[in-house]
């Protein structure tokens, strides 16, 4: 009772030739095929190497190709020959030669003799799996492919797109329902053997020929005609990338393959040193009898695929420039832009990032300079306070600003005197909570020691901008959290929306507001718009404003601080 | 395209005639070594720990160009066994700044090979550097079916005055240097060419304060598997054809991508933004030399509070200014 193994080689055959000579040391036959793409005194020389070993032959030299019969056909005929040739074989293993062994053999001989009559093969219906690369899922089974993916990729495209049009499709050999799994199995000799002496199997050899990528399903399918006690999964660790390629091990996963716990791993480097070296030696012989658990090396990869499909949100950098709307997050974290409070409020900014602990910016997008929270001229991440620096890119700008701050949530005043452009960037984005009291802007105007006609000058265009800026916050693609007031309807009761935002904001956990942000005083405010009107420029965006002083409900003395409770 | 891509390789036949071999071994070259290509002028002090790095990390063989030079690089760098030397003493600028006879050098010498084209004040950081060698990478490259892999240049610089800390031959400049901004870049596509426009950090940052538009380009693609039609457009930011610029992914993910660390703010920049200035052969008249020796003499320090400590490519990599791709 031994296992057998199966080898396919095309490179690195000093490697093949290490890991062979591995097996074979722990008595287990090795029957190697090597690609006849291979030249030919390189393949005598390999041969030679080896030709001392008993335990090692070669089976007949097939084309491999990737997606091509050439690497069945070659498994086919080494199977044969190592069914034939070493009768105390009970189970074969199929492995390359860029496989590395990690646990000793004596482990695997001893895991597979305690599971006699089972198949190690992993194999799925194409229904039930995502794996398949290129769309062809269903249809490799009932297209024909015989041109090479590889070489002659328009020819192979052409070909799939004039059988789709004509609605062709071949007939799957009656009995067969096609399964698909990874290409690296295990089998037992009596599978194998009814498999390979199928008395149909020149139809189904005919068939799969021209089935699109064979090797992850001839045996997939045919070992779910005769085995009786199929276990779908692969004995090999091999992690697949998005591009449907292996994963490859380094030096510096010995470690996590230490850690594993599988029998055979793939694919290995080949001037992997370390590894070779660590697990072809029968040394650390603990004989634990784990099952294989590749469940960390299974995280990494997976993170790995992510990160090169769906990026980190919110990072712009030299390797990630996502067009538009396929950002997957224009920012990194959740961040407020406030319109109108610090104008309302004298005390706000302040006031703000006691009540929550965020950091509280100025105009970020003033015209002078960026007004960074207490008055810095620099922040993290080096980012200048420069406007010019700013508005020569403000989407890199506030993305890197959300980006360097990651973990700190941002807060900024935004404004009809600030640079509009960035205005387009946080309407798109859900991270954004933006919340406007509309028409605050006339309250410095208005509490202001200017001539009139250029407060007036000035209130009509923040008016336009204004208004502008608005119709994009409303428009239907906009995906921040947009509250807007007007100025009237938000003095009536100021405390309940700021209230809602803080708790949205949520840093600071569940607690009622205690203190008030103080409002300014805005007696006379109501006669200053009238004056507007007068000067022939209709304030509207503030609502509603009594020409008599103070608002109706405004608590006098508005000064003082007010609890709510 | 076609035709400018025509028109480079016409140049850089042209300027070979201004390249003088001094050593040549290239004989010596197998066919899957590593090549760096590089243009030198008046450098011995950097070369004994650039060659050092980039044997460490597993450059086979290096192809120079010596602008000039007249501190004896000539004589360090034909004594080493895996450099292959040559001698002009023509114009850097008319040779649109040393992009022809790099052009020249890979196209005879780069065709099959990955190549890497860096100055001798840029150190490539890649993915793993620490464990895994530069051929472990680009095996990686050729078996994803990648041609090209893009390093950002990262501006290193010490804290204090520039001048304060005198390097040393064989040194690493990055004893002292370790500081660099860690997050304000801009990037902008390049329609014409397809590659990314990056600027920022701490040049743009103190140099161009005003005039961010003017601020050096960062984007960088120093690694090639070269072909004899490829060719370099402007120093290593944009290549053609244009499919090899393509180093970023554009539906969101990211694609795998290293660091050039730049060592140019040394003690030796002072003397040598006074001498490019008096040469007159750098990018855009020297203005970017005229805007250094400008800054240098006002505000010297680079250093701020908000500056990053180099510790290695992780934390690179977690900064977001190089990515592992789907390298794992």
């Amino acid at each position: 009772m031994t296992v057998g193994i199966v080898m396919l080689v095309h490179t690195a055959l000093n490697r093949a030739e290490q890991v062979a000579r591995h097996w074979t040391s722990s008595g287990c036959p090795v029957v190697i095929h090597v690609d006849k793409n291979v030249d030919r005194p390189t393949f005598k020389a390999f041969q030679q190497a080896l030709a001392g070993d008993p335990l090692v032959r070669f089976s007949k030299r097939h084309r491999c190709e990737w997606g091509t019969w050439g690497i069945v056909a070659a498994s086919q005929s080494a199977s044969e020959l190592i069914l034939k040739q070493f009768a105390e074989v009970s189970h074969v293993y199929l492995s390359s030669g860029s496989c590395l062994p990690l646990r000793p053999v004596q482990e695997l001989i001893d895991y597979l003799s305690e599971r006699p009559r089972t198949d190690f093969i992993e194999s799925a219906t194409t229904a039930d799996v995502p794996w398949t690369v290129g769309g062809l899922d269903q249809e490799r089974f009932t297209l024909r492919f015989p041109f090479s993916w590889k070489r002659r990729r328009r020819l192979f495209d052409g070909y799939v797109r004039i059988q789709r049009a004509i609605g062709f499709r071949r007939k799957i050999p009656t009995g067969l329902v096609p399964h698909m799994g990874s290409q690296w199995w295990c089998l037992s000799r009596q599978t194998l053997s009814a498999i390979l002496q199928d008395p149909n199997r020149e139809e189904y050899d005919r068939y799969f020929r021209r089935v699109w990528i064979p090797d992850e399903s001839y045996f997939q399918t045919l070992s779910r005609q005769y085995s009786t006690n199929i276990e779908s999964r692969s004995l090999t660790l091999s992690k697949f990338n998005f591009q449907g390629k292996p994963h490859i091990f380094y030096d510096d996963h010995l470690q996590l393959l230490r850690r594993s716990d599988c029998f055979v791993a793939r694919k290995i480097w080949s001037r992997a040193e370390r590894l070779y070296q660590a697990f072809l030696c029968d040394g650390m012989a603990a004989m634990k009898k784990t099952e294989p658990n590749p469940g960390k090396i299974d995280r990494i990869f997976a993170k790995a695929v992510e990160r090169r499909t769906r990026g980190r949100p919110g990072l712009y950098m030299q390797s990630r420039m996502p067009n538009w709307d396929w950002e997957n997050g224009l920012t990194s974290n959740p961040y407020s832009v406030f319109q109108g409070f610090t104008e309302l409020f004298e005390n706000f900014e302040p006031w703000l990032a006691k009540a929550t602990d965020t950091r509280v910016h100025g105009h970020l997008f003033a015209p002078e300079r960026v007004e960074f929270a207490n008055g810095q001229t620099l922040i993290n991440g080096a980012l200048s306070d420069s406007a010019k620096q700013r508005d020569y890119a403000p989407r890199s700008f506030l993305t890197s600003l959300i980006w360097n701050t990651r973990g700190e949530r941002q807060c900024f005043q935004f404004g009809p005197n600030d640079n509009q452009d960035v205005a387009w960037v946080f309407s798109r984005d859900p991270n954004a909570q933006v919340s406007v009291i509309s028409g605050a802007w006339a309250v410095p105007l208005f509490k202001s020691n200017r001539n009139f006609s250029d407060l007036r000058k000035d209130a009509a265009k923040f008016q336009k901008i204004e208004n502008e800026h608005l119709k994009i916050l409303r428009k239907s693609t906009a995906k921040a959290k947009v509250r807007i007031w007007t100025m009237a309807e938000f003095i009536e009761a100021p405390m309940e929306p700021i209230q809602t935002i803080v708790d949205e904001i949520g840093a600071i956990s569940g607690r009622r507001l205690t203190e008030a942000p103080t409002m300014v005083d805005l007696t006379g405010f109501g006669q200053f718009l009238q004056n507007l009107k007068n000067q022939g420029m209709h304030p509207y965006l503030m609502g509603d404003f009594p020409v008599e002083p103070g608002p109706i409900n405004q608590p006098s003395p508005p000064r003082k601080p007010y609890l709510v409770r | 395209m076609r035709l400018l891509r025509k028109r480079q390789v016409i140049r850089a036949w042209r300027k070979s005639r201004e390249l003088l071999a001094v050593q040549d071994l290239t004989d010596r070259i197998r066919s899957d070594d590593i090549l760096l290509m590089s243009t030198v002028h008046n450098e011995k002090i950097r070369l004994p720990y650039f060659l050092n790095y980039y044997r460490d990390l597993g450059v086979n063989h290096f192809l120079i160009v010596d602008n000039d030079s007249t501190d004896g690089t000539e004589a360090y760098l034909s004594n080493q066994s895996d450099v292959s030397l040559w001698y002009t003493s023509a114009s850097y600028k008319r040779a649109n700044f040393g992009v022809d006879w790099m052009n020249w050098l890979h196209r005879t010498y780069g065709d099959g090979h990955w190549t890497l084209t860096v100055d001798p004040d840029e150190f490539f950081v890649y993915p793993f550097c620490d464990t895994r060698s530069i051929r472990a990478l680009t095996d990686w490259l050729d078996n994803s079916a990648i041609r090209s892999f893009g390093a950002m240049l990262l501006d290193m610089y010490p804290k204090g005055q520039l001048d304060e800390q005198p390097y040393e031959e064989g040194q690493n400049p990055f004893e002292f240097a370790h500081w660099f901004d860690s997050g304000n870049y801009t990037q902008k596509k390049n329609r014409e060419f397809g590659n990314l426009w990056i600027q920022g950090g701490p040049r743009s940052r103190v140099f161009f304060r005003d005039k961010p538009k003017k601020a050096p380009a960062l984007n960088k693609i120093p690694l090639v598997k070269w072909n004899k039609k490829y060719s370099y457009v402007s120093s290593t930011h944009m290549l053609l054809p244009r499919g090899l610029n393509h180093v970023y992914d554009e539906w969101g993910g990211e694609m795998a991508s290293g660091i050039l660390l730049h060592a140019k703010f040394l003690d030796t920049f002072a003397a040598k933004a006074r001498e490019e200035m008096a040469r007159s052969q750098h990018y855009a008249a020297s203005a970017e030399y005229m805007a250094y020796a400008d800054g240098i003499k006002s505000q010297p320090e680079l250093w701020c509070k908000f500056s990053e400590k180099y510790i290695n490519w992780r934390q690179l990599e977690i900064l977001g200014l190089m990515s592992k791709g789907n390298w794992a």
